[in-house]
């Protein structure tokens, strides 16, 4: 659990990383040649495959997991107060994960599949033309819906996950793990908080090619002065 | 009947007590009221009230877990209002007091629930598979013959100071039945690492975590995912540390031990 964990969310910075391209403002050349090179290079196609594994395995390992520990408990209390000895996401993870999983999905049947398998128009540098289909999808309500709350069951994973997965290592010592646990939960706000805007940023400030809406684009132009 | 204090005011309750007949018997919770009750007894003297009341009526007293009433024994067991020993932190149920509640409460007893704590009636859990863990593994070997001296074996005062806090646990149970898992992990932790911070303890250094945790699996108990729940109702402050100090020392033993079930 703990190992599968900690590697998805070395997965998590890269997916991030490589993602925040779709804010540049080149009518996705970048993130197009990005998506192209992701799916063409004979490392990255390696990897992926360890990618696939270690999404397996930790949800084979919940499964098995879950499945433990309400044996362990066949009768439930009549009254308990869990919520006064322990956090609610860390108690949850099943379901946080759970939603997760849907998404995930979702997400690959949508962007995934589409890229991999399916005929996507080139772009102007010849390369498939994803940037179109992630513009598109974003601006569909239900779609922006399903990843923000993903983003959200993400962020409360991540909040407890990250922590917990080198608690089980056993790599706890009174010097480090506050610095661990406080490294887990910035990193479950900003890695959720990220891509919860990307969705957020197609569906409110862009039209349909993703270019800056006249209401949002003088506000980002003075924006991008000020920091000058 | 209040006690000593001429300010605390008797209180009358309701109780929502577990009765169980016996191990495989349907159990239910059944409504109960207790009157005149000193804010200064204990959680367990209060029990005693109710059993003195059912017996006069020619009822069933409730059966219930206890020994040494001062927080020492790790006898009593009792899951109070939703929590392992009730409210209050740091406190077994016998030295939870009755102040802790206010006149006119209701409150819902219930025993450890636990795959592997199975009921033997009413509130009183067998809590057998903690002494097969022990007897696994949570032991020393120690040469026959006259005592030596304590001072002859160094350890530093740090290293003491955390293995006396490990060996506090009373073995009361009270973070399996707050575990959402009902996992024994803060139990074994805490015997696993208070040996292993001592050079009394290097000799079954490796085959004791390995013993210790296979014991801990055949008894049922869940598996931990460091919800936390157990530290933060254990009576005597057993630390999640420990349950990384286990991680470790297993990780360490199923690595290098020459066991090789």
């Amino acid at each position: 659990m703990s190992l599968t964990g900690l590697f998805l969310c070395t997965f998590l910075v890269v997916h991030l990383v490589g993602n925040l391209q779709l804010f540049k403002h080149d009518g996705g050349a970048a993130f197009n040649t990005y998506s192209h090179f992701m799916g063409t290079n004979p490392i990255i196609r390696t990897i992926e495959w360890g990618l696939v594994l270690g999404f397996g395995f930790h949800i084979y390992e919940a499964l098995l997991l879950t499945r433990r520990n309400q044996s362990a408990r066949p009768q439930k209390y009549v009254v308990n107060h869990a919520e006064q000895n322990s956090q609610w996401t860390s108690r949850n993870m099943g379901i946080l994960g759970s939603i997760i999983l849907i998404f995930l999905i979702v997400h690959l049947y949508n962007f995934f599949w589409h890229a991999r398998f399916g005929t996507l128009d080139p772009d102007i540098n010849n390369n498939d033309d994803l940037y179109t289909l992630v513009v598109s999808s974003f601006k569909q309500w239900w779609y922006v819906l399903l990843y923000v709350a993903a983003q959200v069951s993400l962020g409360y994973h991540l909040w407890h996950g990250f922590g917990s997965g080198f608690q089980t290592l056993g790599l706890n010592h009174r010097k480090y793990t506050p610095l661990i646990k406080g490294i887990g939960y910035a990193f479950a706000v900003v890695v959720s908080a990220a891509f919860a805007a990307m969705p957020l940023y197609f569906y409110l400030f862009t039209n349909d090619k993703g270019e800056l809406t006249s209401a949002v684009a003088p506000l980002v132009h003075s924006l991008t002065l000020a920091l000058k | 009947m209040a006690g000593s204090n001429p300010n605390a005011k008797p209180m009358n309750l309701t109780l929502n007590v577990w009765r169980q007949a016996n191990r495989n018997a349907q159990g239910k919770i059944v409504e109960y009221h207790v009157k005149d009750i000193s804010p200064e007894m204990s959680f367990l003297e209060m029990l005693d009230v109710l059993n003195e009341d059912l017996l006069h009526k020619g009822d069933d007293p409730v059966a219930f877990d206890h020994d040494c009433r001062e927080g020492i024994c790790g006898s009593c067991d009792l899951f109070i209002n939703g929590r392992s020993h009730g409210p209050e932190k740091g406190t077994t149920t016998c030295q939870l007091h009755m102040r802790k509640f206010s006149d006119g409460d209701t409150i819902t007893i219930e025993p450890w629930r636990a795959n592997s704590f199975p009921i033997n009636k009413d509130l009183s859990v067998d809590r057998s598979a903690f002494d097969r863990i022990i007897q696994a593994g949570g032991y020393v070997s120690v040469n026959t013959g006259g005592a030596p001296d304590g001072n002859e074996i160094p350890i530093p005062k740090d290293i003491a100071d955390r293995a006396f806090e490990a060996a506090t646990c009373i073995g009361c149970g009270a973070c399996v039945a707050a575990c959402k898992n009902a996992s024994a992990m803060l139990f074994v932790s805490a015997k696993v690492s208070q040996l292993a911070l001592l050079p009394q303890g290097n000799v079954e250094r490796k085959t004791r975590v390995e013993n210790m945790v296979a014991q801990m699996d055949k008894e049922g108990f869940g598996a931990c995912t460091n919800i936390g729940s157990c530290a933060a109702e254990c009576p005597v402050g057993i630390s999640l540390e420990n349950i990384a100090i286990l991680n470790r020392e297993f990780l360490a033993a199923k690595a290098t031990s020459n066991n090789l079930a």
